[in-house]
């Protein structure tokens, strides 16, 4: 008997090594970072133990910032990246010619790098002296005036992160959602349908309750996806987000730990924990909300 | 209402392109179903009998030829508009609602003129679940029930709205054996209360037989007999539908008729009168055999099977194209079971005889 | 003679609503289809203008009659974009590699041997799966640091090389192999490893070629991690260097090489889904999650 535990232990040691080193022993130690303060790098010293840590993250106005456009993102993004989704999703579902076809395009955002076609999006809706951009010579087509979405104005700059995360995230939910109405007894369509059911009323009452489990499942990764947007952002705005005034809370958490602003990481640690106490509670609360309406 | 088929075909194009460009689920029918009667649609898996049944439905959409509901050309009205129910061989209860909410969700499509008040589709509802003994699960979920319940609900979802016709597919074929029994019974005793014109689909013939007005026998897309169950029985138009029908199976052997006398391995077994003289293939039901020792027909002897209510003599012969002949007889017959042989009389109604090329039925005076 | 009219009515209007049905749903699809597509048309368009020709657009256009390359040969010459490549390559094959044998020793461990503790820790395991990996960062920059160890591919690819969630998706495969398949190899006197390498491993080879494939579509991809560890661009992979290009590199307006960049960094994931397209959608239907 001691032999085999002894050999269990050994297949698990690389795993529990890793993860010890990697995981469990950091999740402690964020904790020990957030709470002391004036933490620093350099000589890895610290005066004091408290919440200052807290309390200087959020009364910092870049963080605030940087949670107000993380909000922002993931109010629209969410929602919208959902319901589109299920919109393709369902469009899919009902065509039999090309369907591969389209679905092959639709999945080609999910397997480029964020970085690289962030690029693009940025070279799209770009104004420069020299260029007013392709996106804005469309605009100037249907008679609307070019502005600069990559430095102008802070809803065009929002629009487009959020264009681009939907653009990004679509893949996952339209792959999700299209196999879960595949999945969807045929059988009960035709039922309703020789029960000369409305398409509408077909929809609500039977193909939504049948992929409720599905869409509650996109909704809650969606709302931990958004929040923890940060790539997007520099692939459109750069890696100076404090400055364009586009930075996300996982933005505000990496500036706080390397770069320009970095050397700080307690105050990283605080952020961060901030963040995960946010993502928890809506993850909470989601699931609390899909309980009371995922049927079976 | 009386459904009326004219030349009706369906083709599919076929996955395979090798075996031809398309498969002939259903190759021109013409048949009329009578008002009100309960009528059974046989044959082998795959003979394209569910196609009928989405045909009729308007589920699917005929190659060509015509469906007639009375005097009404459907061919090309949208299922939604032919006022049929039907049920699915896997029920298609909707998972998440609740037996009550499951009958009452035909009713509530209805508009305009027609819209019924909460209270009427609940009266409505709950009267079509009395009718098939459900109306104590009415707050249950489809996956609380069994399976013989789940059935009911769906035939009672099918019956709420009073539908013109009733399809039913393969409606047993879920249900263990005991239950079959049991739930075939209700069907008929359904019908015969709501007086809708039914079609039921299915490959068992004793399903088929036992509660049907008139069976409808296919093979490959092809109508081989329609007709009174015990008509089909007694007088089987070809082979195919001689040796689908009866359990066990019709025995069949190679002969020859000559002089107006059937002969089968060199004994002339019996005088079928008005046949020319050809080769023919011979099918002899069961129970057509009778145990005589001066009999004209001389059979290997295997076995004595009991069965309890009769015995089942397992017989071999040269000329038998099934391998084991069986012929049923009373209990109370003495076979001596030491003997190689045993000799039968037959009994002429039970003897039938088919071209060997055709497959046709060649009539005899018996 | 009245109900024959409506019949033919309803008949039209169904067949009229179906086929305008079908042309809106396609007409919606191929506008999304553009939407997607688009981009990629624009970086390859992009990348084949010549830099003036491009700089002299004021007006962009959807075409170019006079494609050159010579924006890929800036690109790999103007910026080390070759090493990037290089080491992006190293960096996802070494990680998927040491990940796997982790990730099967471990999956194995709990799928198939007793030992005291299994189930406290397995649960303990699942209870990580919570981890946003946003957490933990923070620690783990310090750890690598301490180390010694930015700037070094063991910085780089130490963090990743373990995956809570494929333990379990790869344990819940290795359970679903019949114990007799087992108990006959112990019977035959296979040892454990060998019974792994032989049985296991070929019986769950769709779900490891799952993890292989996420694995390496997340390593290509990963950006936050290498940005922390490597300020030498000798170490930098693709993601960095195309962020590095876009602030430092060809001088700012050189966009037409910037898209060459994006286009050669592109390509290698794409063409590994057009070939394992299958694959890579039901495996990241089973257990994909970008980031």
């Amino acid at each position: 008997m001691f032999k085999k535990n002894v050999k269990a232990w050994l297949y698990l040691l690389p795993a529990i090594l890793f993860l010890g080193v990697f995981m469990v022993y950091p999740l402690i130690d964020v904790l020990i970072y957030s709470l002391e303060e004036g933490y620093n790098s350099a000589s890895q010293s610290y005066h004091g133990v408290g919440l200052f840590n807290f309390s200087y993250v959020l009364h910092d106005p870049y963080f605030l910032q940087a949670v107000k456009n993380t909000f922002v993102l993931v109010i629209v993004t969410v929602p919208l990246s959902t319901i589109l989704a299920l919109f393709i999703s369902l469009g899919l579902n009902s065509i039999k010619p090309l369907r591969h076809m389209y679905q092959t395009i639709y999945f080609l955002p999910y397997v480029t790098n964020t970085l690289a076609v962030g690029l693009v999006f940025m070279v799209l809706f770009k104004k420069t002296p020299y260029s007013e951009g392709m996106v804005n010579l469309l605009l100037n087509w249907f008679g609307a005036s070019s502005v600069d979405f990559i430095d102008g104005p802070y809803w065009a700059k929002m629009f487009v992160l959020c264009f681009y995360t939907i653009w990004v995230v679509l893949p996952f939910k339209v792959l999700i959602l299209t196999s879960a109405l595949a999945s969807v007894d045929e059988h009960l369509y035709k039922a309703a349908r020789l029960d000369n059911t409305p398409k509408w009323r077909m929809f609500t009452k039977i193909t939504l309750p049948m992929i409720s489990p599905m869409v509650f499942y996109l909704v809650i990764t969606g709302f931990i996806g958004a929040f923890k947007a940060y790539s997007d952002a520099v692939a459109l705005f750069g890696t100076d987000l404090n400055a364009a005034g586009m930075n996300t809370i996982v933005g505000y958490v990496y500036d706080m730990l390397y770069g320009n602003s970095g050397g700080y990481p307690s105050f990283a640690s605080a952020a961060a924990l901030i963040l995960f106490a946010i993502v928890l509670t809506i993850t909470c609360i989601n699931l609390l909300i899909s309980k009371k309406h995922v049927h079976y | 209402m009386k459904i009326r088929l004219e030349q009706l075909t369906k083709k599919f194009p076929n996955r395979n392109k090798k075996q031809g460009e398309f498969v002939i689920a259903v190759n021109n029918f013409n048949f009329e179903i009578p008002d009100g009667k309960l009528i059974g649609l046989l044959g082998p898996s795959g003979c394209g009998k569910s196609t009928a049944l989405n045909l009729i439905s308007g589920l699917e959409k005929p190659t060509e030829g015509k469906i007639f509901f009375g005097d009404d050309d459907v061919t090309n009205l949208p299922p939604e508009n032919r006022g049929v129910g039907m049920v699915f061989q896997n029920y298609a209860l909707y998972p998440h609602l609740t037996v009550q909410q499951n009958i009452m969700f035909p009713l509530q499509n209805l508009k305009g003129k027609d819209k019924l008040s909460k209270e009427e589709m609940q009266r409505r509802a709950l009267e079509a679940a009395k009718l098939v003994q459900i109306d104590m699960l009415m707050e249950r979920k489809p996956s609380e029930l069994s399976g013989g319940q789940q059935q009911r609900v769906a035939i009672a979802r099918a019956l709420v709205k009073m539908p013109r016709v009733l399809l039913l597919d393969e409606p047993l074929s879920n249900l263990d054996a005991r239950l079959r029994l049991q739930t075939r019974e209700e069907i008929r005793r359904i019908q015969k209360a709501t007086k809708i014109t039914t079609i039921f689909v299915t490959h068992d013939q004793d399903e088929a037989m036992s509660i049907s007005d008139m069976i409808v026998v296919m093979k490959d897309g092809v109508v081989h007999q329609i007709g009174k169950p015990q008509e089909v029985y007694d007088h089987p138009t070809n082979l195919f539908v001689a040796t689908f029908l009866g359990t066990p199976s019709i025995n069949v052997f190679r002969g020859r008729v000559q002089d107006g006398q059937l002969a089968i391995g060199g004994e002339n077994v019996l005088s079928v009168p008005g046949v020319p003289n050809r080769d023919v293939i011979c099918a002899i039901r069961p129970e057509g055999f009778l145990l005589d020792e001066k009999g004209p027909f001389t059979l290997g002897l295997e076995r004595m099977e009991v069965m309890g209510r009769d015995t089942s003599v397992v017989c071999t012969h040269e000329d038998g194209v099934s391998e084991v002949i069986r012929a049923i007889v009373r209990t109370d017959s003495v076979v001596d079971e030491e003997k190689e042989t045993v000799r039968f009389t037959l009994i002429p109604s039970k003897v039938h005889l088919f071209d060997p090329e055709t497959e046709e039925d060649l009539p005899f005076m018996a | 003679m009245q109900k024959k009219m409506d019949f033919t009515k309803i008949e039209r209007r169904a067949m009229v609503r179906s086929r305008a049905g079908k042309a809106v749903t396609y007409f919606l699809l191929t506008l999304w289809a553009l939407i997607v597509l688009f981009p990629f048309y624009w970086m390859l368009l992009t990348s084949v203008k010549s830099y003036g020709a491009y700089n002299a657009e004021y007006i962009p256009t959807f075409f170019t009659l006079s494609p050159t390359f010579e924006n890929y040969q800036t690109a790999f010459t103007a910026v080390p974009l070759g090493r990037y490549f290089t080491n992006t390559l190293i960096f996802t094959l070494v990680t998927t590699a040491i990940m796997l044998v982790v990730i099967v020793l471990a999956a194995f461990a709990f799928a198939r041997l007793e030992f005291k503790g299994k189930n406290l820790l397995f649960t303990l395991f699942l209870s990580l799966m919570m981890i946003p990996t946003e957490l933990v960062v923070i620690t783990n920059f310090q750890t690598i640091t301490n180390l010694g160890l930015r700037n070094t591919f063991a910085g780089l690819i130490l963090p990743s090389v373990t995956s809570v969630f494929y333990i379990y998706l790869l344990k819940e495969n290795f359970e679903q192999i019949p114990d007799e398949l087992y108990k006959a190899a112990q019977v035959d006197g296979t040892g454990d490893f060998k019974y792994l390498l032989k049985v296991m491993i070929p019986i769950s080879q769709p779900t490891i070629v799952t993890i292989v494939i996420l694995k390496i579509i997340e390593c290509w991809n990963s950006y936050v991690w290498p940005r922390l560890i490597t300020d030498d661009p000798m170490y930098f992979l693709v993601s960095n260097g195309i962020q590095e290009i876009r602030e430092n590199g060809f001088g700012r307006e050189n966009i037409p090489a910037m898209m060459a960049a994006v286009v050669v960094i592109s390509v290698p994931l794409i063409v590994l889904f057009l070939i394992f397209r299958k694959k890579v959608m039901a495996g990241v239907s089973r257990g994909g999650i970008k980031g």
